[in-house]
């Protein structure tokens, strides 16, 4: 039976690469939970066999009826009635099959119905989901509403909204946009009036509008409101959360270029009662980027799966297809693009399950010193601060570099199916169509620069970076890592130039220089790292730490060579 | 409204990857060269099973008479979400044809006693028969329904239900309780459970509690007795969890020693020849891509080519 888990050795590389057993240590501490609950694991090997059993099990549904249905779905999409969305009715059949198949929860807490798994499972799921039917991520990928109010809800908000979600019987939305605030979220208007007696407990009322949002139909809204009124900026925002009921009206939804079975809502709150998540005035500084971040991986995942689809199709259409006496994959011009384009897969992967572990390194001892209200020694403190500030740096790494390259593998793949790529016939004009909103939605590839500059500018990778260079590799890879160990030092001396140099606006413009720098070099040592543990990806990293270092050049000598004259000469140009 | 359902199920061999070493000299099936799987269309019934209860209420029990290893489709009808399972294996219920099966899976049915409905698959893809739905309902004294595709509604001990025949549908009603043979194109089963799977992966049979233990345990470091004790808390700790497997022989069934197995089986394969595949039921086919992808999707389903 076609499975998306067993016929793609890479998912289950990257699982063992990230080490399952050690999170399932961390997750699990000391695996007492096994005594009161039926499906907790009993030591970290029946953890890890549970996380390899869920993703096959994931891999069977999606390869399945969820990859049959999703042409029907693109073309049809779902509709919109007198306020309310009707999802397409193989839609439903999908969010009813990911109920039954217990997926909704992946890594919430089973006290809530969770499945208490890592975050890289849940990547596995989605990149997996996507695969099949990339719209539906947007629906599946929503366990981040849930991770939210788990996250920062008080134990009440938990009990009420987790477990339906968790369970699959309420789907959630998370609505952050209006149409005045969109990359700019600091000056969202939408307004949340006190509860009359002055309690912040009490019972809130939301009045506006709001566009753009996924699955704004969802039986629990997560909403980014204006708490205090007269002020402008990000800090008068506060979450909260409310159930959807007749005085949230869904205008109409979207007429987009892709992923259709996702429902995207215009809609207005008339004085809708809601509930205030955490403390006032941290919706957008907090909980909003927290929540963002998580969607960041989904979307991450997202990219990924459509990506390998993608090429997939193409790899089978280029055996297939005979021009001028022979199988087109056998022209140099078609198989540089195919090997180019599985590279490109097998570094965002190794990108995206490796940020999915450090995420985790930080957010699992948070929850479980937030649950016990113990207080942390010094050495986890700096622990957690540590994968934290990393985190932030590889997430937005992760959803740039995946995003951008599912939209050039996509690209790609019409080109390599010629004609047949561009026509309806075949699903590739939809993975096209697709990948074009992953680096648009959950901050363009634009903001992921912004999001990941700082960190790169004060040298949050460069312990990893400065213990990459004093490590010793196999003597027979040894041209191989000296190349890319002297991608170090010129994207230090690029740093150093955009520090000394004190000009903001030149530090935007080359920003994203610097971060494809960044990238280059990072992925290169997840490559090299994993080359005693698989011969296969040599071949691999003999072919993207040479490219990586030719670009990593060019940008040393575009940001060194002073260039200016964008910024000299744009308004001359473009008027 | 609680329904008691039963489903009988077959472990067979999968005829989707036939081999050359698929037949033994003698004609008869080699199981040890092909996988075991849960025979499809019984999972078309267990499936029907399903969303019965989970539309009107009830429990699913399923059971299977095979070999200690049928086991395995047992495991898989509880990830899918049965509620009870028991294995009927007994040695001397080899060689069995389908009268003496139908036999002893006639036993175990009184023997749970209260049920309202009893499914099973059409047919099983190694024998072909389709004799063990309609055997069983004779023996236990209840309505058979053949080929059903979808249950329509079931109110108050009566139950409507449409069957396939070729080119029509006949809808029937009928009361309570009830056997029904379930075709493949009644729905499509669905996928394990999670919390299910994690669950239930250490449910085990009586054989395989001692198996295990057996096995783990290198011959002279415990006596009998300690092995015995060990398998006996096993035991116990998993019936406490709900994690038992019932086993069922031919003395729990009290079943006469001359209907079961080779003694209560008259058929007896005389040869075996290769024949060419008739039509068994027919489906018109649209002349459009949909039409076809759906042919070609039955086809790989019903493992005529893969």
């Amino acid at each position: 039976m076609a499975n998306y888990y067993t016929d793609n050795p890479d998912i289950k590389f990257n699982l063992e690469r990230v080490d399952l057993c050690r999170l399932a240590d961390l997750l699990e501490d000391d695996y007492s939970a096994a005594k009161e609950s039926d499906y907790a694991p009993e030591n970290s090997e029946d953890a890890r066999d549970n996380y390899l059993n869920i993703c096959e099990l994931a891999g069977e549904l999606c390869a399945g009826p969820i990859t049959e249905r999703a042409r029907q779905i693109d073309r049809e999409g779902n509709r919109c009635e007198n306020g309310r969305v009707i999802y397409h009715p193989l839609v439903r059949e999908n969010l009813r099959d990911f109920k039954r198949a217990q997926l909704m929860g992946i890594s919430l807490a089973r006290e809530y119905g969770g499945l208490n798994m890592p975050q890289v499972i849940k990547v596995a799921v989605l990149e997996m989901v996507s695969r099949a039917d990339a719209s539906l991520m947007n629906l599946v990928g929503l366990q981040d509403i849930a991770e939210t109010i788990e996250e920062f809800g008080s134990e009440e908000q938990k009990r009420k909204y987790v477990p339906p979600l968790a369970n699959g019987d309420a789907t959630g939305a998370m609505i952050l946009t209006e149409p005045d605030s969109g990359s700019d979220l600091q000056s969202v208007r939408l307004r949340a009036i006190p509860p009359a007696d002055g309690n912040d407990q009490g019972v809130w009322h939301l009045n506006g509008v709001k566009r753009f949002i996924t699955n704004g139909n969802g039986d629990t809204l997560l909403v980014l409101a204006r708490s205090e009124e007269g002020t402008v900026d990000g800090r008068g925002l506060s979450m909260f959360v409310c159930s959807k009921d007749d005085s949230v009206q869904i205008r109409r939804i979207e007429n987009k270029l892709g992923i259709h079975g996702s429902p995207t809502c215009d809609m207005v709150f008339n004085n809708t009662p809601a509930y205030l998540i955490g403390q006032r005035k941290r919706g957008l500084i907090k909980y909003v980027m927290s929540l963002m971040n998580g969607a960041r991986i989904g979307v991450s995942a997202q990219a990924l799966g459509i990506a390998e689809a993608a090429y997939r199709m193409a790899r089978e259409y280029a055996e297939t297809r005979v021009q001028f006496g022979k199988s087109i994959v056998e022209f140099p011009a078609v198989y540089e693009m195919l090997t180019n384009m599985k590279i490109q897969i097998e570094a965002g992967r190794l990108l995206l399950y490796e940020t999915s572990k450090v995420v985790d390194l930080f957010k699992i001892p948070n929850a479980r010193i937030q649950q016990t209200g113990t207080r942390p020694d010094r050495e986890l403190k700096q622990t957690i601060r540590y994968y934290e500030r990393l985190a932030s740096v590889l997430t937005p790494f992760s959803k740039y570099f995946n995003s951008e390259m599912c939209n050039r593998v996509a690209y790609d793949g019409i080109q390599v199916m010629g004609g047949s790529g561009f026509m309806k016939d075949y699903n590739m004009e939809r993975y096209y169509r697709d990948a074009r909103i992953t680096n648009i939605y959950e901050g363009t590839s634009q903001l992921q620069i912004v999001g990941a500059i700082g960190g790169i500018l004060s040298g949050t990778l460069n312990t990893i970076f400065d213990d990459f260079v004093a490590r010793e590799y196999p003597g027979k890879f040894n041209e191989l890592t000296t190349e890319a160990k002297s991608m170090v030092p010129l994207l230090y001396e690029a740093i150093e130039f955009v520090k000394q140099k004190k000009d903001s606006g030149y530090t935007d413009l080359v920003a994203r220089r610097l971060v494809d720098m960044a990238l280059d070099l990072y992925i290169s040592i997840l490559f090299l790292d994993c080359l005693e543990r698989d011969e296969q990806k040599v071949s691999r990293a003999e072919i993207w730490v040479r490219d990586a270092k030719l670009r990593v050049e060019q940008n040393h000598g575009f940001i060194l060579g002073n260039r200016t004259q964008v910024i000299d000469l744009h308004k001359e140009i473009i008027g | 409204m609680s329904l008691n359902l039963i489903v009988l199920a077959k472990q067979v061999p999968d005829t989707h990857n036939v081999t050359a070493e698929a037949m033994k000299a003698d004609g008869t099936v080699n199981r040890g060269a092909l996988p075991a799987i849960f025979n499809p269309e019984d999972l078309n019934a267990l499936e029907m099973a399903l969303t019965i209860k989970e539309q009107y209420g009830g429990s699913v029990t399923v059971m299977t008479m095979g070999p200690p290893r049928a086991s395995d489709i047992l495991r898989e009808a509880l990830y899918r979400g049965a509620d009870h399972c028991v294995l009927i294996t007994d040695r001397a219920f080899a060689g069995a044809d389908t009268l003496a099966t139908s036999y002893v899976l006639s036993l175990a049915i009184r023997k749970i006693g209260d049920y309202d409905l009893v499914l099973c698959g059409r047919q099983a893809i190694d024998g072909d028969t389709a004799q063990i739905g309609p055997q069983v309902a004779e023996k236990i004294g209840v309505n058979q329904i053949t080929y059903v595709e979808k249950v329509e509604d079931l109110e108050n001990g009566e139950i409507t239900l449409s069957r396939v025949l070729g080119r029509v549908t006949e809808k029937i009603r009928t009361k309570l309780p009830l056997l029904v043979t379930v075709t493949s194109s009644a729905n499509r089963p669905r996928c394990f459970g999670a919390k299910r799977l994690m669950k239930y992966k250490k449910a085990r049979t009586s054989f395989e509690i001692k198996q295990e233990i057996e096995s783990s345990s290198p011959t002279g470091r415990y006596g009998i007795e300690i092995l015995e004790e060990e398998i006996a808390k096993k035991h116990a700790e998993l019936k406490n969890k709900g994690l038992l497997i019932e086993t069922w022989t031919a003395n729990d069934l009290n079943a006469d020693p001359e209907c079961i197995g080779l003694t209560g089986s008259p058929t007896k394969v005389k040869k075996v020849k290769s024949i060419v595949f008739a039509a068994t039921e027919t489906k018109k086919i649209e002349p459009t891509k949909e039409g076809i992808n759906s042919l070609i999707h039955e086809l790989i389903e019903e493992r005529t080519f893969g």
